[in-house]
């Protein structure tokens, strides 16, 4: 028990304690400033719990129809149906039961794209900034090469080599979205590298894997937590965009791109069956994007919008 | 200068040829049988099968396939649609105008309001309007434009009946193209309305892809002319008794365009993506549409060859900005 890991044993691990509590606490008065961060984060807490809790606030189950009321608009909007609070779809679905469904994939989505793109981009990116040389090289100019195609454009021929569907959407994106990761684990890892305190470890005798994730990696994350936040939005969005275009999820998930995909030939008629499920997509996307500015001021000083 | 422009070139020869691999793969990494995908034939008699085989090359070992179709693309063979049988260049060329006039239009509207705006913004900083100013910014940023154009045709084109749904231009107007924009086709057709025909059917789809770099700029913008706006020789200028307006429209604005316009450059990407999602909510027929259709219509050498053209649309794009930025910026020219 004396080797650290009890609290209340040996001294050294509560000096190490200190800054990095107070680093927590210097973090969250910057990031409590930020009102909109703050919002975002309050958001996007009520949106994890209304996809864990889905099956039990949804009024009725996702794929559920009511053959006795397609199109019905909301109650508050002429409807006739107050049980359908934002109206029915189409083929007489409760529009709101599948938006609180729908807030799962989204965020799983999120969370999937982002730790792929993020744990492969990290990866990638030590390696190429640990070693340099010939293997920088070739790393840099394939990222390189992704970075030339427009990101949708490349989620989309990946999804026709892969076929449609969520899952592939999924590593599509996560694919598209990685060479940032790459990019910026890299010049961070360059930086770093030439420091004293990595020659100092490298001296007392730490091995290149010990020197890549545990000297070098927890120094670059300011940058890269930074960036996971707008993948994260990224990732939403492209996979909702992806749904939309008939390459994501398929019908009848209740993923919100996917559902605007089959609302779109009744836009005129049905303004509900659109305005809903995009505006979640909306909020969504904004929560997340706020939580990001707040991250980035908090972060690093250098990046700090006045 | 010319230096300049060489050197930028030869730094894109690795991913030109790293984006022709991608689309050499992509037949190939295809689930089912290239031969029966690259022909359009759905059923082939073994026969057949190996004389389209032998006619595509398929025969020959990788390498050499791949040297013949680089040696195709550096000759302007972009291979053949499956559907329309038509090269796959000739279809970009016709259609490239389309959304070159989209995007224009869409960059015009996010340049022209996103500046004023970022300059107010930053000049009344912590005000109302800066406040307003950037939380439009940030929704606009975080808008799926997707749905923020089927929402414009919800309200433009259902409720109000101003403005069309899809296409260039209404079908009673026929002209022959001449510059590809209809905006300039339509007013050398001399056809009486034609004009307003055009400005009418691109106005929603440029707000819509101009939505996203709108809010870039006006972010970017109020950066750094805050930045600006705090160095010495602003305030040496104010000092002097200088108007106001004069201050910030010419000695700030113009210190504060360089990162703006590298901003703008960026976009280009951007809005060939965005195209994709605008142009198939207006049936814009621009090389978005195009892509996505062939996606559905499996006319895979389309896909093969559109993304080798487009990447390098992109590379000129980003070269030209990069030479644009070194005429206005000299220490980039003679680093």
């Amino acid at each position: 028990m004396a080797d650290g890991h009890d609290p209340n044993g040996s001294v050294a691990p509560a000096v190490g304690e200190v800054p990095r509590r107070a680093g927590l606490v210097e973090f969250w008065f910057y990031f409590g400033e930020s009102r909109g961060a703050v919002a975002g984060l309050v958001v996007f807490g009520l949106l994890v719990a209304i996809a864990i809790l889905a099956p039990l606030i949804a009024p009725f189950p996702p794929s559920e129809q009511f053959r006795d009321a397609l199109l019905v608009p909301p109650p508050w909007a002429g409807g006739d149906r107050p049980e359908f609070f934002l109206g029915t779809d189409p083929v007489g679905r409760d529009i709101l039961s599948r938006l609180i469904f729908g807030a799962r994939f989204s965020l799983f989505i999120g969370t999937v794209v982002v730790v792929v793109a993020l744990v492969g981009g990290i990866t990638i990116g030590l390696i190429a900034g640990y070693v340099g040389g010939w293997v920088e090289a070739i790393i840099m100019r394939l990222m390189d090469i992704l970075l030339a195609l427009p990101s949708l454009l490349l989620a989309l021929v990946l999804v026709t080599i892969l076929g449609p569907g969520l899952e592939n959407a999924m590593i599509a994106i996560a694919i598209v979205l990685q060479p940032h990761f790459v990019r910026l684990t890299r010049a961070a890892v360059i930086t770093e590298r030439r420091k004293d305190y990595v020659t100092a470890t490298r001296l007392i005798g730490a091995g290149p894997l010990r020197l890549m994730l545990i000297t070098i990696l927890p120094n670059c994350m300011a940058p890269l937590i930074v960036q996971a936040t707008l993948s994260f939005s990224n990732a939403i969005l492209d996979a909702a965009a992806l749904g939309f275009l008939g390459m994501g999820a398929q019908p009848p998930t209740p993923e919100w791109g996917t559902m605007l995909a089959e609302a779109r030939e009744f836009i005129l008629r049905a303004w509900w069956v659109v305005t809903f499920p995009g505006l979640a997509i909306l909020i969504t996307v904004l929560a997340i994007n706020l939580i990001g500015d707040g991250l980035r001021d908090a972060l690093d000083p250098k990046l700090r919008r006045s | 200068m010319v230096r300049l422009i060489l050197a930028r070139l030869a730094v894109l020869i690795p991913t030109f040829v790293g984006v022709t691999i991608i689309a050499f793969a992509f037949i190939r990494l295809l689930p089912g049988d290239p031969i029966q995908l690259l022909s359009g034939e759905r059923v082939m008699s073994p026969e057949r099968h190996a004389e389209v085989m032998h006619d595509l090359g398929y025969d020959r070992p990788l390498i050499v396939q791949y040297g013949s179709y680089l040696g195709g693309l550096v000759t302007g063979d972009f291979g053949s649609s499956v559907v329309t049988k038509r090269p796959v260049l000739q279809d970009f060329l016709t259609l490239f105008p389309a959304t070159l006039e989209l995007s224009l239009a869409a960059m015009l509207i996010a340049v022209t309001i996103g500046i004023p705006a970022g300059v107010l913004a930053a000049v009344k900083r912590g005000s109302i309007l800066d406040q307003a100013v950037m939380s439009v910014a940030l929704i606009g940023y975080s808008m799926p434009i997707f749905w923020w154009g089927l929402l414009l045709i919800i309200f433009f084109s259902g409720y109000l009946g101003w403005t069309p749904v899809s296409g260039r231009i209404s079908l009673v107007y026929f002209f022959p193209p001449v510059t590809g924009f209809m905006l300039i086709d339509s007013l050398l057709s001399g056809e009486k309305g034609a004009f307003a025909s055009a400005v009418s059917h691109l106005i929603l789809p440029a707000i819509v892809l101009g939505t996203i770099p709108l809010a870039v700029i006006a972010r970017q913008t109020r950066s750094a002319m805050l930045e600006v706006l705090g160095e010495d020789y602003v305030r040496t200028a104010r000092a002097k008794g200088l108007p106001p307006l004069l201050v910030v429209g010419v000695h700030a604005l113009r210190n504060a365009m360089v990162p703006v316009v590298t901003t703008i450059g960026l976009q280009a990407g951007y809005l060939l993506a965005g195209a994709i999602l605008t142009e198939t909510i207006f049936s814009w027929p621009g090389i978005g549409k195009w892509m996505v259709d062939s996606v559905f219509k499996r006319d895979y050498p389309v896909i093969q060859g559109g993304l080798v053209l487009i990447a390098i649309t992109i590379m000129m794009v980003n070269l030209l900005v990069d030479v644009l930025y070194g005429l206005i910026n000299p220490r980039i020219r003679h680093g």
